[in-house]
């Protein structure tokens, strides 16, 4: 085991205006787990593309198997043993799942064989898949079965895998890890990307860790500790969010026998949807993508109308208010898709601050805007949540996406909101920042406001949520005091199971 | 009016003939948005076609020449499209219109000179006795080479979207082209080629209508063909077949209201001839009732980065 595969020596890259890697070198070894583990923009991504052969480096070397290894484009990597699955899913919606399997792979055999070997692959590693359904019509966990089977018939030596559990249930975790491990004591290779330090701890046999775009550190991840690897990667010590025990008042959002009809196609309905929202108390809303999130979050903020009498605040009914009726009342919501729902791309900070927080901050004045005043609430914002940007006139694309998410998140916690409605608020952000959200949070409900947290992130609900429901197939689960929770629970919660319900009723 | 002079067999053999030229360009437009390209300058492409194909056939004396000649002329004006829109990232609909006005200039310009010439006729392809078949002879087997290319083109481009690997990988590019280039193909060369030929395609069509359909040359004769051809892509749900239901039926109407119109039918004649319009679009809006999805890429600027 201690041969190595790929080593890495002196690779850097740079882009105009940034340094993307500088000077890495580290050795994968045959079979190994190897962690990369790094903040957003540490480099990580420059780093696994230049192996895949998508990008080329500026200067450094790389050997595979003792033999001087570089790609020029993917199908030279794919050619060489190295495949990758990536983090945002390249995947084809309109297309079968044979055919997109058939577009990874080099010399495909004809589709009928090719069906037969994804069975057969499938059931091998126990992550079964239909070779003949559509994409589109896939849930997160089978996609990303897609797209492993797609690298596993093309039998790599490397496996790179970039933030493959984000989107997955514990139980799918559960399984993606029993294949890797089976995958790496067949003697495959697996460069593991990944925010979630517990995982790397359990599955990883190294970590190298990169900041800034340099190697800082090389460790064992079972011989450390979460908290010791984070600071590792951020390069200072930070403290995980604090709660301070505070009592829960009077209900402040009451949502009572909530449907709502999925508007898409690809969307999941809401059915009958009750829960009470308490002032000081932060609830947490888990569940796989896709079980009504996004709809959850629609109804709640505004943009979708409800049947009278489903939503209500303070005891007044606002089931049939818009966005900015809710606002004025304390309502306010911040959506998970940053660029084009919560953000406006090319809008400049200040504007996109104005569209939601003109009326709370008292930037009108008979229908005109007061843009001085809007300039100093972004500043507020840039400034209480560290967003690191050149000012306030940028466009909101022009901002990396954790920076983008702490100014949307940043924006609405600044307005003094009664009710906070918020959907993945840590998503893709690095672990600095999303302590620092998360500590937001917390002391918001501390100050007495209410706060709706959906996530896709476990560890972050039970971190900081009181109480905890799931949502499965546009159903909630019955809400639990989050201290009494067991993660096996929870995960029957995500998936829909009902015996939950006789064990605690 | 004498509805008897009208002889279902010649309205049949017309039909396939009227309908030629807008199938042939929307099925070049069919491929270029399965690409995930928006084309929009399908009716200046077909006029340069139209043009071109008239310009040589005169001069040489061989349609067969100016058919080459337009194929020629309509993919080198689409090149002028596929430098603006995949190397300069130029706006694609904004692009297609331009090269639709562009188009109609220089054929005007080019074609001073040739207004009221006969162009050499174009062969028929003999049969031999086939041909001779009562109704089935004249409607099927009585045309030219071009008429038969456009009906095999249907089931090509069917076949080679459904169970090739380049006809894979052009869906897949029109899918969503950032996997595509993330699995290594190349987005740009493949598009650029699609473009290619639908310009090649629409040329042909645009030059079925002058050396055959109308054999003459005036200014603006596609007459929005072109734009036909563009909205039948989108309501035949970009599936070859549809394609060819749609050139049919818009074939079929043109011909037979012709046909009205020389028969003495009371209708006035405007109403007759805008019905080839209204009714092809009509029958391909219920048609395309199934929601298919256009390809998700479809007029997405793609620009390769890091």
């Amino acid at each position: 085991m201690s041969e190595t595969l790929l080593s890495i020596s002196g690779l850097s890259k740079a882009y105009p205006g940034v340094i993307a890697n500088e000077d890495v070198s580290f050795d994968i070894r045959r079979g190994e787990v190897h962690a990369l583990l790094g903040e957003n923009g540490a480099g990580k991504s420059t780093l696994v593309k230049m192996i895949y052969g998508l990008v080329k480096p500026d200067a450094g070397t790389m050997r595979l198997n003792d033999k001087s290894f570089a790609p020029s484009e993917p199908r030279a990597a794919r050619a060489a043993g190295v495949a990758m699955v990536f983090q945002h899913f390249s995947l084809f919606e309109a297309l079968s799942v044979a055919e997109n399997i058939a577009l990874g792979m080099e010399t495909p055999p004809p589709m009928r064989a090719l069906a037969a070997r994804i069975r057969e692959v499938s059931q091998d590693y126990g992550l079964p898949l239909s070779p003949e359904r559509l994409v589109g019509d896939l849930s997160a966990g089978e996609r990303q079965r897609v797209e492993i089977i797609r690298c596993l018939l093309q039998d790599p030596r490397l496996l790179i895998m970039d933030e493959p559990t984000s989107v997955l249930t514990p139980q799918e975790v559960e399984i993606l890890f029993a294949t890797l491990r089976k995958l790496s004591a067949d003697g495959v290779s697996i460069l593991y990307i990944s925010h979630k330090l517990e995982e790397i701890r359990a599955l990883c046999h190294t970590a190298t860790i990169l900041r800034q775009g340099r190697k800082v550190a090389t460790c064992t991840p079972k011989d450390v500790s979460a908290r010791e690897m984070a600071e590792m990667m951020v390069g200072v010590s930070f403290n995980a969010a604090t709660r301070s025990s505070r009592p829960t008042g009077d209900a402040a959002l009451t949502v009572e026998g909530l449907s709502l009809k999925a508007s898409s196609q690809f969307g999941t309905s809401l059915k009958d949807i009750s829960f009470t929202l308490r002032q000081g108390e932060v609830l947490g809303i888990g569940g796989v993508a896709g079980n009504g999130q996004d709809e959850l979050l629609s109804a709640l903020s505004g943009e979708t109308a409800t049947d009278p009498g489903s939503i209500s605040l303070h005891g007044q009914d606002i089931s049939r208010l818009g966005p900015n009726g809710r606002r004025r009342l304390g309502l306010l919501s911040a959506p998970e898709e940053r660029l084009g729902h919560a953000a406006a791309p090319n809008m400049s900070l200040v504007e996109n601050a104005a569209l939601t927080g003109a009326e709370r901050q008292g930037l009108l004045s008979g229908g005109f805007l007061n843009w001085p005043a809007a300039r100093g609430f972004t500043k507020n914002v840039i400034s209480g949540f560290d967003v690191r940007t050149p000012g306030p006139q940028v466009a909101a694309r022009s901002l990396s996406g954790g920076n983008l998410q702490k100014f949307v998140i940043g924006r609405e916690m600044l307005q003094k909101p009664d009710v906070l409605v918020v959907n993945q608020p840590t998503w893709g952000v690095d672990a600095a920042a999303a302590a620092a959200i998360r500590q937001a949070i917390l002391d918001l409900a501390t100050n007495g406001a209410a706060v709706l947290c959906i996530s896709q992130d476990l560890d972050e609900l039970l971190e900081i949520s009181d109480r905890f429901g799931a949502l499965n197939e546009g159903r909630l689960s019955l809400i639990l005091q989050t201290s009494e929770l067991s993660v096996d629970e929870i995960g029957l919660m995500m998936g829909g199971a009902h015996e939950l319900d006789a064990a605690h009723g | 009016m004498d509805l008897s002079s009208i002889n279902p067999a010649l309205l049949l053999a017309s039909l396939l003939v009227a309908s030629t030229p807008i199938l042939l360009a929307a099925l070049g437009e069919l491929v270029v948005e399965r690409s995930g390209v928006l084309n929009l300058g399908v009716e200046g492409m077909m006029i340069t076609g139209a043009i071109c194909g008239f310009v040589i056939a005169v001069n040489t004396e061989n349609p067969a020449l100016g058919f080459i000649a337009a194929t020629l002329g309509g993919a080198a004006l689409s090149l002028v499209f596929a430098a603006l829109t995949q190397l300069a990232l130029a706006n694609q609909v904004a692009s297609g219109l331009a090269l639709t006005l562009f188009g109609l200039g220089l054929s005007s310009l080019m074609g001073q000179g040739y207004v009221g010439i006969k162009p050499p006729p174009t062969p028929k392809i003999d049969f031999g006795p086939l041909s001779d078949l009562p109704f089935i002879g004249p409607v099927l087997f009585s045309h030219d080479l071009i008429v038969y290319v456009g009906l095999a083109l249907v089931s090509a481009i069917w076949a080679t979207l459904k169970y090739t690997r380049i006809g894979l990988i052009l869906r897949a590019v029109g899918e969503n082209h950032d996997a595509a280039h993330a699995l290594g193909y190349k987005v740009v060369r493949v598009r650029v080629a699609a473009i290619l030929f639908g310009g090649a395609c629409a040329g042909l069509g645009g030059a079925y209508i002058s050396l055959v359909r109308v054999p003459q040359w005036t200014d603006g004769m596609t007459a929005g063909t072109g734009w036909i051809a563009l909205a039948l892509v989108v309501f035949a749900s970009w599936k070859a077949g549809r394609v060819l239901i749609g050139a049919w039926l818009f074939g079929g109407i043109t011909v037979l209201q012709l046909n009205l119109q020389a028969a003495g039918v009371a209708i006035p004649v405007e109403y007759l001839n805008m019905s080839p319009y209204v009714i092809t679009i009509l029958v391909l809006v219920i048609m395309s009732a199934d929601k298919t999805r256009a390809p998700a890429s479809l007029g997405r600027i793609f620009h390769a980065s890091d």
